[in-house]
This record gives structure tokens, C-alpha cells and sequence, in this order.
């Protein structure tokens, strides 16, 4: 039984510690589980140490203290090791012009798979699958800078995608997207088979996708909660520099 | 790759020269100049049939003289000193529409503009029937170290992204009166220059950071490398250019 329930994580932070070499600490302590095929909000104002605990999922930051399991593999810095968490682990970033670095989409998209050692037809089919998830398929000869921005995030999700990742973790998805384009790119995530950590201030998109939150300020996770439940409780939010936009009222 | 959008050397045709893979043609082109180089400077009928050869290439590629001619204007700074040669030249002075010039210098002169008009217009061949992608494409293929193909590889997708943030930090500078008429009101300026290196350089570090997080190791997949290189058929009939040029060159040393 216990084995199962450990399998079924597909994220497990335990009691993770980070100082940076200056000596300031950027975590102090995170406990963070996300079931597999969750989807899971994490927010928190700048500066609270997001994308610090996100660096740790897939090895880039090593812990001071504390450990990361992904799908039950215990993050370390060895290389072979870390070559499969970065297969488990999809992290898009918030600038998809940091993430599209080749000339053009289908290469960008080939990048990751390619590194895993695929080669030929199978990688092929590994790009057609991944630009044909997030609607990108007709654009795979294009330019990255030829594409619109949110074409581009959506590019930057089929780049890791195409790695068949056990969780997919995104840093500020809705950032610089016009409505239109925010509505496309929920659609596509709400339809992707794979479990998700949406680091995000932007509390409608958390409340529109996630049925869970969590609240991380000052390098600790303070709450954990249904994210309607954290999204009625204005004392909390406004504890933690969150503040849900004019006008918006959370309904289930 | 990129279709509609404004090349300023690349011209969309599928003419049989276009067809080919970047790898022989970069070849041919090398070969090409080096042949014209190697031509000695009296044997002023090899310039012509290398000119004949140049302009069958861009009859075959379909690309007009006009074309070719208003971009080969581009050597103009470069062989603006070539005109001052006859003037300042010594040795035997000949008359020449009333002039008494060095014939050492024309020669001279004569040298430097014909190999340097023959070697830009075979590079623009190679431009205008090539795109930026593929050339480094073909670079890669020729076993070029991959260090340079990969900053040729970065250089043409940031190229775009950086020259839009200058233009946006322009934008900004100018909308709170920045004005600069006069070298001394360049500081705005520079310390533009200065920002945007930063942000050049801190991109650099997230866009490592992306790649580490999708398995980067320090080598770059060899992904389409293999995807249509050249055939020994491509070789043999992207070959004959150079072939001929290097006969001419050899001719050439031969009668001088």
C-alpha cells in the first residue's frame, strides 16, 4: 500500500532548505506534495521564493536541506539522475524567448526529446504529438520570433511536452497574454494528460484551472488549500501581497 | 523557413541552384575565390571568363543583374583605396587621358578590384540562393567546429529579439525628450549600449538555464544533420564552377 502511495506522487518536497551562497535564505523549510494528474496552484507575491523552489524540481538548485522526489526518484546531482528528473520534470519559463532558442519551432521542440537520445522517426513523432497538443502543428517550419507571443508560449509548452514529463510546471503562464490568447492556452493546459504546477500571481488563472492552491511568502508554504477556499479569505491574501483583481468575485 | 518575411540577401525562387545543398555551394564558393585570387594580375582575359562564369550562375539562379550589381556596392569602402594606387604609385608612369600614372598602380588597382568585385558577387550568389538557416546548416555538415555554428545558430534568433529592445529602449528614451544632435549629448545613448548588454547577458544566463532544464549536456544534438546532405551527383554538378575557375587560374599561371 505504501508503495502505491508513493508512486501515485508526482511531486514530494520535503522540509527543503535553500541559502544562496551570499547567505541569504531563500527557503526556509518547504513541504509540497502534488498527486499524480493534480493540478496545482502555487502562488505568492515577487520575491517569495517561487522560482527558487521551482529551479530545485529538476536539480538545477540543490537543496541545503531537505529533499525532492519526483515520481518517486530522488533528485540528486548525478548525471544520470538528473538527466531523468529533467526528463520528469517540464519546466516552462515565463519568457518563452528564453525557452525558443533555435531558428525554428520544430528544432526548438526536438531539442529536449533529441538530448534523451531519440533519434529518426521516433523523434519526429515526438514533435508532431507535442506541436499537435497546443495547436501549433502548421507553424513547425516558422520562426520563433516570426510567432505571436502566445503562439510562442504555446511553442514553449510543446518544447517540453515532447519529453512526456511527469508533471509539467509552469512559471507565470497568463503573463503578457491577451484574453484571447490566455483562454486558448487554458484550454490546451485543461486537456493535457499530465500533472501541473502553475507558479502564478494572476489568482483568477489559478482559481480557473487549479483546484488546489498553495501560498508560499517568505520561503515557507503557508497555506494549502482549496483554491476558492483561499481565494474567499481576503485576510490571508492581503497577508501575503495577494489581491484578486477589481470587480472579481470567485464562483465555484 | 519564415515565408513572407523581408530577407535582405535571400531570394525566394526554386531554380536549380537554390536546389542545391548549402554545403556544396558554400564549397564551390570558397574554391571559386580562391581561384581568383591565385590568377595573376596580367592575365586580364581569366577575369572575363571568370565574370562569364559568375553571370551564367545567376542566370541559372535567377537573379537579375540590377540585383546583383546594387549590392555589390556594398565593396565600395573597401576598394576606395585601390583609385588612389595609380596617383601614388612608382615605377614607370604611363599617360592616360592626360595623366601621367604608375603602372605598377593600375595594375595594382586593376588587382584589387577585380578579384574583390568577383569574390563579392560569387558571395552574394551564395546569399542570394542560400538562407541564413541553411548556410549554417551546410556549415555544420562540413564539420565546422560547433562553437561557431552555434553562435551563428544563437546570433540569428537573437538577432531579432536584441535589435527589438534597442529599438523599444529608443522609443522609451526619446518619449522623455532625450534628443541627442550633438556628440556630447550621446550619453543617453551609451548607457543604452551599456543596458542592453546587461540584458544580453542576463538573458543568456535563463536561456542556459531552459536548456539545461531540457537535458543540455554540453553538446548540441545532432538532430537534422543528416537530413539531406548533399549526393555525390549534388557534389559532381555544384563542382563544375570551381572546376573550371581552378582550370582558368591554372591556365592563367601557366601563360604569365
Amino acid at each position: 500500500m505504501i508503495g502505491v502511495v508513493q508512486t501515485a506522487l508526482s511531486l514530494d518536497v520535503r522540509g527543503v532548505r535553500y541559502a544562496y551562497p551570499d547567505g541569504h535564505v531563500a527557503l526556509h523549510g518547504v513541504d509540497l506534495t502534488v498527486p499524480r494528474g493534480d493540478r496545482v496552484a502555487l502562488l505568492g507575491p515577487n520575491g517569495a521564493g517561487k522560482t527558487t523552489l521551482v529551479l530545485h524540481l529538476n536539480g538545477i538548485l540543490t537543496p541545503t536541506e531537505g529533499s525532492v522526489r519526483v515520481g518517486g526518484l530522488a533528485v540528486t546531482p548525478d548525471r544520470a539522475t538528473l538527466a531523468e528528473v529533467r526528463r520528469r520534470v517540464g519546466i516552462v519559463f515565463q519568457d518563452p524567448d528564453d525557452q525558443l532558442f533555435l531558428p525554428t519551432v520544430a528544432e526548438d521542440v526536438a531539442f529536449g526529446p533529441a538530448n534523451l537520445g531519440l533519434r529518426g522517426a521516433e523523434l519526429a513523432v515526438r514533435v508532431d504529438e507535442a506541436l499537435a497538443a497546443v495547436g501549433m502543428s502548421e507553424h513547425r517550419a516558422r520562426a520563433p520570433q516570426h510567432l505571436s507571443f502566445g503562439q510562442r508560449r504555446r511553442v514553449a509548452v510543446a518544447t517540453v511536452l515532447a519529453m512526456h514529463p511527469e508533471i509539467l510546471v509552469l512559471d507565470e503562464p497568463s503573463s503578457n497574454l491577451d484574453p484571447a490568447a490566455r483562454r486558448e492556452l487554458a484550454e490546451i493546459l485543461r486537456g493535457l494528460p499530465v500533472t501541473l504546477l502553475m507558479v502564478t500571481h494572476d489568482l483568477p488563472y489559478a482559481a480557473e484551472l487549479c483546484d488546489r492552491s498553495v501560498i508560499l511568502d517568505g520561503g515557507r508554504i503557508v497555506a494549502d488549500a482549496p483554491t476558492l477556499d483561499l481565494l474567499g479569505n481576503e485576510t490571508l491574501l492581503a497577508r501575503h501581497r495577494l489581491e484578486l483583481p477589481y470587480g472579481f468575485t470567485p464562483q465555484p | 523557413m519564415g515565408a513572407g518575411h523581408g530577407h535582405v540577401l535571400y531570394r525566394e525562387s526554386t531554380s536549380p541552384v537554390h536546389r542545391l545543398p548549402p554545403e556544396v555551394k558554400i564549397v564551390a564558393m570558397v574554391v571559386f575565390t580562391i581561384a581568383v585570387v591565385a590568377t595573376p594580375r596580367a592575365a586580364f582575359w581569366a577575369f572575363g571568363a571568370y565574370a562569364l562564369l559568375v553571370a551564367a550562375v545567376a542566370a541559372l539562379a535567377r537573379v537579375g543583374p540590377r540585383w546583383l550589381l546594387s549590392r555589390a556596392l556594398i565593396e565600395l569602402p573597401f576598394v576606395l583605396f585601390a583609385v588612389a594606387l595609380p596617383f601614388l604609385g612608382t615605377g614607370e608612369r604611363v599617360e592616360v587621358l592626360g595623366l601621367r600614372l604608375s603602372e605598377d598602380g593600375l595594375h595594382g588597382a586593376w588587382n584589387i578590384l577585380a578579384k574583390g568585385t568577383l569574390g563579392v558577387l560569387a558571395s552574394l550568389l551564395l546569399a542570394a540562393t542560400t538562407t541564413t538557416r541553411d548556410l549554417i546548416v551546410g556549415l555544420d555538415r562540413l564539420h565546422c567546429p560547433q562553437v561557431l555554428t552555434q553562435i551563428a545558430t544563437f546570433m540569428l534568433r537573437y538577432l531579432d529579439v536584441l535589435v527589438g529592445e534597442a529599438r523599444r529602449m529608443r522609443v522609451a528614451r526619446i518619449s522623455r525628450g532625450d534628443d541627442p544632435r550633438f556628440l556630447w549629448q550621446l550619453r543617453g545613448f551609451a548607457a543604452g549600449i551599456g543596458a542592453l548588454f546587461l540584458r544580453a547577458f542576463e538573458r543568456g544566463e535563463r536561456v542556459y538555464l531552459a536548456m539545461l532544464s531540457r537535458g543540455y549536456t554540453g553538446r548540441m544534438p545532432a538532430v537534422w544533420q543528416g537530413d539531406g546532405a548533399a549526393t555525390a551527383g549534388q557534389w559532381l554538378v555544384a563542382a563544375t564552377v570551381p572546376v573550371v575557375a581552378a582550370a582558368i587560374a591554372a591556365t592563367a599561371v601557366v601563360l604569365t
